[in-house]
């Protein structure tokens, strides 16, 4: 099974880039999911204002740049692991050295999981 | 299941492994240490659903069953004599004073959970125990988990793992990471097993689908630990790599009948992106080290040139037909000299691949092996000789104990509309 985990960290955009000693503290946690075999891939996300969201309204697009005032959270990297149970999973969240903050933990769809139809719709116009 | 046992499950899966090889290195007994470590998960499974799980669960699990080892050694001290025991046991407290789990250093849990895989897979046992045993000890699974995984009956598991903790006791096989050119030695041992591993969760040879995709995951689990451990193998890196491009293809080899798909008439968009990038990552790290690649290296630089390959017709079969070659130089086999004719009869034309095919075909191996006849069938066919592809499917068909299989080699033997 894999699992993505979302990290919403509760910072305001201004205090977004971390010290060094946070991210001693998260290279040092990055490190145990690596050493335990479970981690496959990582990253940390540049601040909202850096970004921009598209919107879609009645199939219409619309392009708005960050920052995202009206937004409460905004996310600020993933992790995606492998685990052998949501329990896991959610264990190995509850290890991260976080202060003041919040992983969203979520299983990743596997082919195996959608019906023959939607797993044929997914690969069809592979490389062609 | 309760919401906390399931939490301490989770638990017992991330921290047994340490435990149990911590406990072993102190009382130089692998059977003991686990069943130390069990009394622990017990003492957890009592305590931690009304007290909470522990911010350190692995200090706790770690703190309570060194208690029970101290308490164990004195209830046998009282009752045995032998002295030899005693000696023992009095070591085992004393390097237990010394060493604090809590301040151990990373490389010293490293060092320890390496000892525990080796010790697994200790040359001594036979190759089903050592699965066993590494799924058991590394995997923190259950015997009735393992029985399911492959399919046997849980009392064979079960009798399978209780005689090779006997065996390492009795052996007095020391727990401890080989060095030198005795872990050269005893390294194939592991890796072998890594690779059972694997192939049991990626043959298609029936059980729940979700168990089979677990024992890949697994494989690959035990694999990257063993790629932070030692990282200066290229045989270990090569090994991951190639676990990691054949599971990119799990999603790929069954049709929706459940029936396996060939290589080449896989759909390729199904093909996982994430792990064939961090095969290609792992393959790199092999090949970037001073020893050449070995065979599970070479193997893995063949998985990547199929995965390369967008579509099926792209594919670089004179890399791939180099690459066969060297690996028939180093861990020559028949099978190795049948992918070699198949890919020389890609790369250059039906023509190379037979008479490949002509110098090994009279190998004793091979005799009763339907891929053979199969894959000549395949070339005489490519080459333009229909009556005499016919003849091979035919004799291939009589071969094959797959029913699957040998319908469809009928069928090509005798096309509909010939």
């Amino acid at each position: 099974m894999r699992f993505m985990m979302f990290m919403y960290p509760g910072i305001e955009e201004k205090d977004w880039t971390p010290s060094a000693e946070d991210v001693a503290a998260m290279s040092r946690y990055n490190e145990e999911l690596r050493k335990a075999g479970m981690l496959l891939s990582l990253d940390g996300l540049r601040p909202p204002s850096d970004g921009g969201v598209v919107s879609f309204e009645d199939g219409k697009a619309t392009i708005t740049d960050g920052p995202f005032t009206e937004a409460k959270e905004v996310v600020g990297g993933y992790w995606l692991i492998q685990a052998r149970s949501k329990e896991e999973a959610l264990e190995w969240a509850s290890r991260c050295p976080g202060e003041n903050c919040r992983i969203e933990v979520r299983q990743i769809f596997e082919m195996d999981d959608f019906p023959q139809d939607v797993q044929d719709a997914a690969a069809e116009n592979f490389g062609g | 299941m309760s919401d906390a046992k399931r939490a301490i499950e989770a638990v017992w899966r991330i921290e047994s492994a340490r435990l149990i090889a911590g406990l072993a290195r102190m009382v130089q007994d692998v059977g003991l240490a686990e069943d130390l470590a069990q009394d622990a998960l017990v003492a957890a499974l009592e305590k931690w659903p009304s007290d909470g799980v522990p911010d350190n669960p692995g200090a706790w699990l770690m703190a309570t069953a060194k208690n029970r080892a101290i308490d164990r050694m004195r209830r046998q001290e009282s009752f045995q004599s032998k002295q030899e025991e005693i000696a023992r046991e009095t070591g085992a407290l004393f390097a237990m004073e010394r060493s604090d789990f809590e301040a151990a250093a990373d490389d010293e849990i490293g060092d320890d959970l390496l000892a525990l895989i080796f010790t697994c897979c200790h040359p001594l046992l036979s190759r089903e125990a050592r699965v066993a045993l590494t799924l058991r000890l590394l995997g923190g699974l259950t015997t009735p988990e393992i029985a399911r995984a492959f399919l046997a009956p849980e009392s064979t598991v079960a009798q399978r793992l209780v005689r090779a903790k006997k065996a390492l006791r009795e052996a007095r096989v020391p727990f401890e990471v080989p060095r030198g050119t005795e872990l050269d030695e005893r390294l194939p041992s592991v890796l072998e097993v890594v690779y059972l591993v694997f192939n049991e969760g990626y043959a298609a040879s029936g059980g729940e689908e979700w168990v089979r995709r677990d024992l890949c995951e697994e494989a690959l689990r035990v694999g990257r630990i063993l790629a932070e451990l030692v990282p200066a193998e290229p045989e270990v890196h090569g090994l991951v790599a190639l676990l990691e491009i054949q599971a990119s293809r799990l999603g790929a080899r069954l049709g929706p009948e459940g029936e396996p798909v060939l290589l080449l008439d896989q759909n390729r968009g199904r093909w996982d992106p994430l792990l064939i990038v961090r095969g290609r990552r792992a393959l790199e790290r092999a090949e970037g080290l001073p020893r050449p690649l070995g065979p599970y290296g070479l193997q893995a630089a063949i998985a990547a040139c199929h995965a390369q390959a967008i579509r099926a017709e792209e594919t670089d079969w004179v890399k791939i037909a180099a690459l066969y070659d060297a690996l028939a130089q180093i861990q020559p086999s028949p099978i190795v000299e049948l992918n070699r004719a198949v890919a020389l009869g890609m790369a250059f034309g039906p023509e190379a691949g037979l008479a490949l095919l002509n110098e090994i075909g009279d190998q004793k191996e091979l005799a009763n092996y339907h891929l053979l006849p199969s894959v000549r069938g395949d070339l005489l066919e490519k080459a333009g000789r229909p009556d005499e592809a016919a003849t091979e499917f035919k004799r291939a068909a009589e071969l094959t104990t797959n029913a699957r299989e040998r319908d469809l080699l009928l069928s090509r033997a005798a096309p509909p509309n010939a």
